[in-house]
């Protein structure tokens, strides 16, 4: 087995929510790794990429191809960020460039979490407990870019003391969408709210994804309706006992 | 973004009347179609989507050779074949045939390309009557209102809605029983087929070997209009072509159950040219009208040329969560949904809506379920580095662009972009501007005390 992961935690964990990245690296180690941290990674790019600034993509996206030259295997906290480095940052470069190379040379190194637990380290648990009922919701680009769907449900129905309860929308968008959520702010917030009643139906008492930027999304819309609903990271989950 | 995108967006959202009606419409379409394409009712649907995505592109990138294919052989079956740049020459080719045969009244089968080029419109100005025969499309008319939907059109509509309509306008008594509103409908519909002079349809495919066009439907409106009128016109943008009759054998397993999750439509006919010596029915005069209309424009761009391959199923309409929120009316053209935000800015220009591409959160919902796999989240992001060209170049979108220059700035100098963050995460709103509109919706997410590379850092001192 391999014994080195690097860690890539996306901006949004590193600003915002940094115990999911504690708590990835605290799976990890868990189940024997040893983890790294490159420091000089910051931003994957999508957001820029995203809102067409195509120039400003390609400066991050050749900075982060850098600092992630050397990993033998990069673990990423969110399905959205895993697709752009491991799908759109061959997209940005012509095709026989060098960091056309590196993007190829990066894609197959390159897993989301739950991808990584079930698909390289071949784990179907990793010891964790948590008291509950809790729904899982399929954020876009893990499902439709990377096709997670098993992956997270099966780590989930694992852990002792969590039931899974399948909600009716599970595959809708949350609404995020990056700038989308500030651009078109009304719709974003509907969607979410649709969401929302999805979630609620259920009766469980948290939702869980594997995309930090989801779960800002649904937590920002759970707090103000003022319902008793948490939002979790899937390593959160994992990592409890 | 545009002051009528913006207030038709915040009306259909301010209004909880249509946006259930939006709702449980596309919900009842996305599970119909679910149970039809699963691997269970048909196993080979993966496969029937590469082999259509495959044939519409080897159509696309050879439409010179299928057109004049088609061409010689619908002639060759004694019909006409009339070629429109613009929708000014769809009505002009109309004009003509109708002027010819001394016609006044006209019966219109469902067509988006019409609707396109405004057609009721442009006969109106000439003292022709154009009648909608699709159910939907009728109301509408009445209504005068675009199709909300283009499969759907009146999908919008409750029959509390229909019912006032037809109160109004038709002068019967307020009914909402749906069998009622369709009887109501078929006894005016009935004298306007028999009378009309000339039957207006669209195309769902124009078949180049056989010169044939396809039409696919669930009302019998369509093989009425075709059929009754002594003259059939059929109206189609020139992307609809397909190379062979037994092509179709892939495409009407996927078209009736990606649109309504039918196996197939109630009625698929096959129109090749006028009634032959001999026949007891048919139209005399049979023409194909085919449009550009913008689409060779579209042909020249590799990148985003498979915008063409759309054969107008609606799957992505219903299976986009912004089109489930904003509905049919807010889009600037009649073309709405995922596929009318990657056609309409490439044929009418960036300029028509620029937020246009940008009213996507790329969660690629449509591309899964596109029967074609367009796929449309691609081609937004094309869209929108366009978007950023044109701003480049007049000089619009400056703060935006002076945001994401200072993004990437600091995403390529680490400690810099730390030490930056850390002072933002500290400030009382955060961050200024966007703030305010994730506040509308949202409350803000509490920034962590410290940073994920501070934490570690201190874990790994330790
Ligand atoms: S883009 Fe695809 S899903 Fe959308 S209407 Fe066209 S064929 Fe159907």
């Amino acid at each position: 087995m391999p014994a080195r992961v690097s860690i890539f935690v996306t901006c949004i964990v590193d600003q915002l929510f940094p115990q999911v990245g504690m708590a990835m690296a605290t799976v990890l180690e868990r189940i024997g790794y040893t983890v790294e941290f490159p420091e000089a990674q910051t931003c994957c790019g999508q957001p820029a990429f995203n809102s067409g600034f195509r120039d400003e993509a390609r400066t991050v996206a050749r900075h982060t191809l850098a600092a992630l030259e050397n990993c033998e295997y990069v673990v990423v906290p969110s399905g959205s960020c895993a697709a752009m480095l491991s799908h759109h940052y061959a997209d940005l470069f012509p095709a026989s460039s060098q960091e056309r190379a590196a993007a190829a040379a990066l894609t197959p190194r390159v897993f989301e979490f739950s991808q990584f637990l079930t698909e390289v380290a071949k784990r179907k648990e990793v010891g964790a407990k948590f008291d509950g009922a809790v729904t899982y919701h399929d954020s876009c680009h893990a499902l439709r870019e990377l096709k997670i769907k098993d992956a997270p449900r099966r780590l989930l129905a694992a852990v002792q003391g969590l039931e899974l309860r399948e909600m009716d929308a599970a595959e809708e968008c949350c609404g995020f969408g990056g700038t989308f959520s500030v651009k078109f702010a009304g719709v974003s917030g509907a969607m979410a709210r649709t969401k929302l009643d999805s979630i609620v139906r259920t009766g469980a008492s948290a939702v869980v994804s594997i995309d930090s930027s989801c779960l800002m999304q649904l937590q920002g819309a759970i707090a103000r309706a003022g319902l008793p609903i948490r939002t979790l990271h899937l390593a959160e989950v994992l990592a409890g006992q | 973004m545009s002051a009528r995108f913006d207030q038709k967006i915040s009306e259909t959202l301010a209004d909880p009347r249509l946006q259930l009606a939006i709702y449980t419409a596309t919900g009842r379409l996305m599970s119909h179609r679910k149970a039809v394409v699963s691997e269970d009712a048909l196993p080979e649907y993966q496969e029937l989507r590469t082999q259509a995505s495959a044939i519409k592109r080897h159509t696309i990138e050879n439409l010179d050779w299928y057109l004049e294919e088609f061409e010689r052989n619908v002639i060759a079956h004694g019909g006409h074949v009339h070629w429109c740049r613009t929708a000014t020459d769809v009505a002009d080719v109309v004009l003509g045939i109708a002027k010819q045969r001394g016609a006044r009244l006209i019966v219109k089968s469902k067509s988006m390309t019409t609707e396109e080029v405004d057609l009721n419109e442009r006969l109106s100005h000439h003292g022709l009557e154009s009648v909608e025969t699709d159910l939907g499309e009728y109301i509408l008319q009445l209504m005068h209102q675009t199709p909300y939907h283009i499969v759907a059109p009146a999908l919008h509509l409750t029959r509390q809605d229909v019912a006032k309509v037809f109160e109004d306008s038709l002068g019967v008594p307020h009914d909402i029983v749906i069998e009622n509103q369709t009887l109501t409908a078929r006894g005016v519909l009935r004298e306007k087929f028999l009378n009309a002079d000339i039957g207006i349809s669209g195309a769902n495919f124009l078949i180049a070997d056989s010169g044939a066009v396809t039409i696919v439907e669930n009302e019998g409106n369509a093989r009425l209009s075709t059929s009754a009128p002594q003259v059939h016109i059929a109206i189609a943008g020139i992307e609809k072509l397909i190379p062979r009759a037994q092509d179709l054998a892939t495409f009407l397993k996927l078209l009736a159950r990606s649109a309504t999750g039918q196996p197939l439509s109630v009625y698929t006919s096959f129109l090749s040219g006028p009634r032959k010596p001999g026949e007891v029915d048919g139209p005399t005069e049979f023409h194909v009208v085919l449009l550009d209309g913008g689409r060779t424009k579209l042909l020249a761009d590799a990148e985003k040329r498979e915008s063409l391959h759309c054969i107008r199923c609606g799957a992505c309409l219903n299976h986009c969560p912004v089109y489930r929120k904003i509905g049919g009316h807010s889009f600037p053209w009649v073309y709405s949904g995922p596929i009318g935000a990657i056609i309409t800015p490439q044929f009418h220009g960036l300029d028509s809506e620029p937020a246009l591409p940008f009213a996507s959160t790329l969660c690629g919902a449509c591309a899964e379920v596109c029967p074609v796999k367009i796929d449309i989240p691609k081609i937004l992001l094309e869209l929108r580095a366009e978007v950023r060209d044109v701003e480049k170049q007049n000089a619009d979108g400056q703060l935006e662009r002076a945001a994401f220059r200072a993004f990437a700035y600091l995403a390529v100098r680490p400690k810099l972009w730390s030490r930056v963050l850390a002072f933002g995460r500290r400030l009382p709103v955060w961050p200024l501007g966007p703030a305010g509109a994730w506040f509308s919706e949202r409350e803000l997410p509490v920034p962590a005390a410290r940073s994920f590379r501070e934490l570690w850092k201190e874990r790994q001192g330790r």
